[in-house]
Parts: C-alpha cells; structure tokens; sequence
C-alpha cells in the first residue's frame, strides 16, 4: 500500500497546493472525512470549514468555503469554490464570510422557504464554527 | 503644400501618438502576460470540474428526474445569447469581431422563429449591438470597475443568467467570447452552457464512485456552479483577447505612425529645400540687376 497520495487543492483562480499527503482531512456536506491513501472513490460536497492535509513536510489548513473533493485510491482533489490559508483569514475575512451567510438567511427567511432558511442557517453556524477553529470570534449578526 | 510651421506641427504631433501607443502597447503586453497567466491558473479548477461533471451527468443521464440545468427545458424557442466584449476599444477588431459573430446568430435565429433575449458583459458590445437590436437587450453586466477579475464577477454574471432561467425566462443560454489561439488570432467562439453540454470521452478510465450525497444532489449543487466556472473560463480567455488584440492593434498603429513620421520628414525637408532654393534666387537675381 503507498503510504502517500497525491493532493490537489485548486480553487477558481489558482492551484492552491500539490503535495503528497498522508492524509486529508476534509469538511464534508455530511460529516468530516478523512482521506488517506487507497480510500475508496468517493465524490462529496463540502460544507464551509477547516481542510487539514498531513503530509511529510507537517500539517497544513486552510479554510475553505465550499466547492466540491474527488477521493480515489491514488489522488485527492479538492475543489473549492474560495480556499484560504489559515494564516490569511483574519477578523475581516471572517466578517465578511458571516456577514454574506447572515445576508443569505435574511432573504432566505423573507421567501420563506424553509429548506433555505435551514440551509442558510446551517451555513451560518459553520461559518462561526470555522472561525471559533481559527481562534476568531465572529460577531454575532443581526440575523 | 503645406508650409514649414503646419508641417513641423504634424510631425510633432504623430510623434506624441506614437509615443502613446507604443506606451499602450507595453501595457498591453505586460497586462496580456497577467491575463495568460489567470487563464493557465485557473485550468486546473476547469478541467476538474468538468470531468467530474461530465462523468456525474453521464450517470444521472437523461432520467426524468436530472436537473433542468442538464436535461433542458425539452424546447429550445427562447434563445439567450450572452455576448461577452471588452470595457474599453482601441483593441482592433477585438469587439466587433465577437458582436459579429453574435450578430449572425441572432439574425439566422430569428429566421427560425426563435425568441432571442440578449445579455451583455461589457460596455462596447452593448453600444453595437444597440444599434441594431436594440429591443432584444434584456440586461448589462458592467465589469468596467473590475480591476482584477476574479470568480466573484463570474458568480455575479452566472447568478443574473441562472436567475433567469428559474423564472424560466428562456429555454437555452449561450456564452459569446474570443478565444485565445496567440497574440495575433483571437477567435470569436459560442458555447452553449444551458442545458449543459459535456464532451465525454469513449473508453475512458471511469472509475466507479461512492456520492455523498446522492448523486443527483451533488448534481444539482455542482451544475450552477459549472456555470459560473464556465463564464469565469470565458471571461479569463476574453480578458487575453483583448490585450492580445489591444497589443498587436497598437503595434501596428506604433509601426504606422512611423511610416507616417517618415513621410512628413522627407516632405518637411523638401520643402526646407525649396523655401532656401528660392531664397538663393531671389538673392541672386537682387544682386545681378545692380
């Protein structure tokens, strides 16, 4: 068994990193993951939160927003739809992340449509779960 | 012919727009080198996404329940054409090219019958195509404060274009743009992104995979945002487009203005020439009638 896979993390924009992982971590739709070599091939969506990648070089994190990963035995591609290093979100970044999910629960709850407002909703907790992950408190909306 | 001072004025003034747009030009070549290599990073997120896609849609297949984003409204009489040009002109015939191209269709659709609703990315080929469709522009996309592109504009362009189509404004969307082949050949191109068109390859690898959650909710997660990495695609290849064209236009206009500049020397110093050859007569004619 190869005790390593290749990792991709791409985001629109830019190939955000290539290396060989251990093991990734990954914010499922539907639970956290984690992918190591050999994983069966999976296709998930994710959720806004902490993708972790272990690697030989160490741990790295970055948050992403969403977007979509592709497990297979030898590869792991995650696709993000906005990817940031750890490092790079700050107090603003993760305002403007809460607030933007805050705005989508508003006008989710105005057409009523309760499917959004939980959707919308969910989105929300997550984004203030990320940022608590980070060590940032987010301000609590006006939701 | 002119005389001396208009003829030194002129000269001055090519050299002023020579300098210009030889100044456009190294612009234009820096801002290109930027625009090609935004294209090339965001390959990679492009042809993920579509493979992935493409194997997802060619599971789902055309069911009953498949997304109308893959399987189409079953009638393709409302046509929405979304013509993607530049902000700015002086690009040779970067826009024109692209409202051509637009323009043909929108013709050859309306001789079918069809409904054609226009959607415009970008000032100047909304200002052509005004002229003569002007009753079928439905909305403007104004990107002119946009520094830098990125996947937010794209997602602004395809939440406007997916809007529509849930309030089932029209049947099938296409993107209108200039591919870049070089810096010389840029083609103006039509993709159709509603319903949603894959290239499968035969006989490639599929590998078989687990979905979470099902497949037909990732599907209609992921076919939106195919949109929006499919406008993104385009608008990164049009923003090379227009530098590509914006530099060879101004290099041609650079090497003109020299022609130009060359002409107007050899005929500013004839007639230099001529005003002293007369001088000299004059002079001589004065002395030998004392």
């Amino acid at each position: 068994m190869a005790d390593t896979m290749q990792f991709d993390l791409v985001s629109p924009e830019r190939r955000l990193a290539s290396v060989k992982a251990t093991e990734v971590r990954i914010p499922a739709a539907e639970g956290d993951m984690t992918a190591m070599p050999s994983h069966a091939p999976v296709i998930t969506t994710l959720r806004p939160g902490i993708l972790r990648i272990i690697s030989a070089e160490g741990t790295d994190e970055y948050a992403v927003t969403g977007g979509f990963a592709e497990i297979s035995g030898e590869a792991t591609s995650v696709l993000a739809e906005e990817a940031l290093h750890v490092s790079d979100v700050t107090q603003e970044v993760l305002d403007a992340f809460v607030e933007k999910a805050a705005e989508a629960l508003r006008s989710a709850k105005e057409n009523g449509d309760h499917n959004l407002v939980d959707d919308a909703a969910k989105l929300m907790a997550d984004m203030v779960a990320m940022g608590d992950h980070i060590g940032l408190t987010a301000k609590q909306p006006q939701a | 012919m002119p005389n001396l001072k208009d003829l030194k004025n002129r000269i001055a003034s090519v050299k002023s727009t020579r300098k210009i747009t030889k100044a456009m030009q190294m612009v234009a070549a820096a801002k290109l080198r930027r625009a090609q290599d935004a294209a090339e990073a965001a390959r990679p997120y492009t042809e993920r996404f579509n493979a992935v896609l493409g194997q997802l849609a060619a599971s789902v297949g055309s069911s009953d329940s498949a997304p109308r984003l893959l399987s189409g409204t079953g009638s393709d009489k409302v046509q929405l054409l979304v013509v993607m040009t530049a902000e700015r002109g002086l690009c040779g015939g970067f826009n024109s090219s692209i409202v051509k191209k637009a323009k043909t269709d929108i013709t050859r659709l309306l001789a079918e019958g069809k409904t054609v609703k226009v959607l415009t990315v970008g000032k100047k080929g909304r200002e052509q195509l005004r002229r003569d469709f002007a009753e079928l522009l439905i909305g403007h996309v104004d990107l002119s404060a946009v520094k830098r592109l990125g996947y937010a504009d794209a997602q602004g362009v395809a939440r406007d274009v997916l809007g529509r189509f849930d309030a089932g404004e029209f049947d099938v969307a296409t993107i209108y743009f200039a591919r870049f082949e070089n810096v010389v050949s840029q083609v103006p191109t039509a993709q159709q992104i509603i319903p949603a068109k894959f290239e499968t390859e035969e006989g490639a690898e599929t590998t078989l995979y687990d979905y979470e959650p099902d497949e037909e909710a990732i599907l209609s997660d992921l076919l939106p945002r195919g949109v929006a990495t499919q406008i993104f695609a385009a608008l990164l290849e049009n923003g090379a487009s227009e530098q590509g064209a914006r530099m060879s236009a101004m290099d041609n206009a650079t090497r003109n203005a020299g022609e130009m500049i060359d002409k107007l020397t050899i005929e500013f110093n004839r007639s230099r020439q001529a005003v002293i050859t007369n001088e000299l007569i004059e002079i001589i004619s004065g002395a030998e009638a004392l």
